[in-house]
């Protein structure tokens, strides 16, 4: 996911979906039944009660991305999906992830986080839990920024994604 | 009105037309089958859940109606499951309710529970878990409105007993007269792009050398009076697909019979040097392409198909039209009349495919009196002697292949077999439920021995519930079709293929289970067997067919090779392909 190439090869697909038990598992069967990939999955409610919204990040590798979505758009449950283009959508995700960071080094990545727009949530003695939300480029080299100071845990939520206001217009 | 859900239920299905449904009773769904002894629905009790589901699927593919099937929870619902699975991917229209423990208990690992809707979410079409007995009947409409419409499939429908159990309040609703589908995610477009269909017709006039693929689809969207304009108007050849036998008439002069990978060799060569593909309802499944980078790499692709997901799923198509393949067929007629253009000549074509029937027609070697029954000559004798819309229902292996060969298959709906999912033991349960929707016509079940140990006991159904089905046993103690590849793919290795010459009695078998029996030895004594067979209306007919076990299906594609690599039988080796 790291890489530009990689990057490139993924699909985001918005997924509208009935707000009803079992859904999330008729997608997840779907995808490992039909051997597609899923780099990453993130499910909310929406302004709708009746309406979840899933944003799969799909590997357009390993299948064509027009059967992804026509086998995704036969499961009855699933209303709607959009297969958002690079640079046409807003996409953002959210990273917690504590570093090892002695007393001597707090400023130097305070300083680099302040820089990228995230915050601090928490300091212990020998480590810092920060939060960083961003678009997932973004938070890849933030991630890589860190590594050298000792990731202890990290979590990322996957990404999700809307389309841009004039793409939602037509 | 105030009513229970197991009232409710009942009454949903009158609603929705159900006139049969095949089941068997156990204890979660027990207060559903009270109420049917009060209703004009028909119950079939069988003997499997297994039965249950193969003759609801034999009823949908010989009447056009959703079958159906009743069963209880836990493993009368896994029972069910290779028929769920059959129905999905034959596309055949089939509403199954299982009951489930109550509400309460879902999840604690009660007495005969399972997560019926998670084993089987991948092999619907949809399936529910119904919570309140106030949705029953919309479900139910639902149920039948997702099985029927668009690619039709089976759903399931689980139904707590709790929801109803006339003694327990959670069952109480209120009966509406008029109820609604509520289903935002579902939707069927059944109309075709007609710009698309203009450039289809402009491809297939320019075509020197065209073909009609005609799978499943065109059965499911009744259209073989509409494909047989189109064939005669265009004059193309038309080959059908094990799905599709009957679609168009065997016997008519355009027809070459079955593709794939034992279909006859003119149909498989004729697709293979194709430079047009006109392919309706079909899926370019592995068993007709072989090996799919050497399948007909000159043809282009016109794809018709209801579901767009088949459109590009194994060969890009040329031309991806998305519809009902009836309406598409339709559309196709009225712009070829419409339009003034000449199609090319094509009398060079026509004259090597004519050329590819003389030499490669099917053959075997026919037996001698005394000697072992050639399966072939038992299903042309048995095509001989019976009327032209018999309905013939097969299990899966060797004599599936001589039964879609041997027969001539002039009449759509005729032909009802396990395509897709290749189940064993289907014929017999898929022969009832067809006769229970056509009682007047004449239902005949060809079988092999290893099938028929699988689901001989509907049998017994078949004589007590007076449904006179009749059964051709190709019987040649062998596991035929696994034989067959360990004789040409493992040296002759036979390796658990052997079942029994003399065990079971298959006579005496079916006798005790009520029905008429005979055993055939000899050639001589097939054509009398069949007669006798045929005058019986009054209870099940068994005749157990002593066959050649070392005969073969040919022609024969290998698994993995490519089309034109087409076996053909020894006496044929020789001829210039």
């Amino acid at each position: 996911m790291s890489s530009a190439s990689a990057e490139h090869r993924n699909h985001v697909l918005v997924v509208t979906v009935e707000n009803k038990s079992g859904v999330l598992a008729r997608v997840a069967s779907l995808f490992a039944r039909r051997a597609f990939n899923i780099r990453s999955l993130a499910v909310a409610p929406t302004e709708d009660d009746n309406l979840s919204r899933i944003t799969i990040v799909v590997d357009g590798e390993s299948a064509p991305i027009e059967q992804v979505v026509n086998q995704l758009d036969k499961l009855i449950n699933v209303v709607d999906i959009r297969d958002l283009q690079p640079g046409h959508a807003v996409e953002r995700e959210l990273m917690l992830v504590t570093v090892a960071v002695e007393p001597e080094h707090r400023d130097d990545i305070v300083e680099q986080l302040d820089r990228a727009g995230g915050k601090v949530m928490s300091v212990g003695t020998d480590s810092m839990m920060l939060s960083l939300v961003g678009d997932p480029d973004h938070i890849d080299a933030f991630e890589d920024l860190l590594r050298p100071f000792g990731i202890l845990e990290i979590q990322r939520t996957g990404r999700v994604a809307l389309a841009n206001l004039d793409e939602t217009i037509e | 009105m105030k009513t229970d859900g197991g009232q409710a239920l009942i009454k949903s299905l009158e609603r929705e037309g159900v006139e049969v449904m095949f089941g068997l009773p156990g204890g979660a769904i027990l207060p559903v089958y009270d109420p049917i002894i009060d209703s004009k629905i028909r119950h079939i009790l069988v003997r499997h859940e297994q039965g249950a589901g193969h003759m609801a699927e034999g009823y949908a593919q010989a009447t056009g109606k959703p079958g159906v099937a009743m069963v209880t929870s836990g493993p009368a619902a896994t029972n069910i499951v290779t028929p769920l699975c059959d129905a999905y991917l034959d596309s055949i229209p089939m509403v199954v309710i299982t009951g489930q423990v109550p509400t309460a208990a879902i999840g604690t690992d009660a007495f005969q529970e399972c997560d019926t809707t998670g084993i089987t979410a991948s092999i619907t079409k949809h399936n529910f878990l119904v919570t309140e007995a106030q949705d029953i009947p919309r479900v139910i409409r639902e149920a039948f409105h997702i099985a029927t419409t668009g690619r039709p499939g089976p759903v399931l429908v689980d139904i707590p007993k709790d929801i109803v159990d006339p003694t327990n309040p959670r069952s109480s609703l209120e009966w509406e007269d008029e109820v609604e589908i509520d289903l935002p995610g579902y939707k069927v477009d059944t109309s075709v792009d007609e710009d698309a269909i203009k450039k289809a017709v402009d491809l297939i006039q320019q075509a020197e050398k065209p073909i009609l693929y005609i799978g499943g689809g065109v059965l499911k969207s009744r259209a073989a009076e509409a494909l047989l304009e189109l064939a005669e108007l265009t004059q193309i050849h038309v080959v059908t697909t094990l799905m599709a036998r009957g679609a168009f008439p065997d016997s008519h002069e355009l027809c070459l019979g079955m593709p794939g990978m034992h279909g006859n060799f003119t149909a498989v060569t004729a697709m293979q040097e194709s430079d047009l593909l006109i392919t309706l309802g079909a899926r370019f499944d592995d068993r007709v392409t072989g090996k799919l980078d050497e399948f007909a790499v000159t043809a282009k692709i016109i794809h018709v198909d209801i579901d767009p997901a088949e459109l590009g799923k194994v060969r890009r198509p040329d031309i991806p039209i998305q519809g009902d393949c009836r309406v598409a067929i339709e559309t196709m007629v009225k712009v070829l009349r419409e339009s003034n253009s000449e199609a090319t000549d094509r009398s060079a074509w026509k004259s090597r495919i004519s050329g590819w029937q003389e030499r490669f027609p099917l053959v075997y070697e026919s037996s001698n009196p005394g000697q072992a029954l050639k399966p072939q000559f038992v299903i042309e004798k048995l095509r001989d002697a019976t009327p032209g819309d018999t309905i013939v229902a097969s299990g899966v292996g060797q004599h599936q292949m001589w039964a879609s060969q041997y027969w001539t298959f002039d009449h759509p709906y005729t032909w009802i077999n396990s395509g897709g999912l290749g189940t064993m033991g289907f014929s017999i349960p898929a022969a009832i439920g067809a006769k229970v929707g056509h009682p007047e016509k004449m239902v005949w079940a060809v079988d092999g021995d290893g099938c028929f140990q699988m689901t001989a006991q509907e049998l017994v159904t078949a004589r007590v519930e007076n449904i006179p089905i009749k059964v051709a046993l190709l019987n040649n103690s062998y596991l035929g079709m696994v034989r067959q590849w360990q004789d040409m793919f493992y040296d002759e290795r036979h390796s658990e293929v052997f079942l029994s010459k003399e065990i079971p009695d298959y006579k005496g078998w079916a006798e005790s289970m009520g029905c008429f029996a005979l055993r055939v030895d000899d050639p001589d004594e097939v054509e009398e067997a069949i007669a006798q067979a045929n005058e019986i209306e009054d209870r099940p007919v068994v005749i157990d067919f002593r066959t050649a076990a070392e005969e073969k299906v040919y022609p024969m594609v290998a698994a993995g090779t490519g089309n034109s690599d087409v076996i053909v039988p020894p006496s044929q080796e020789n001829e210039i392909r």
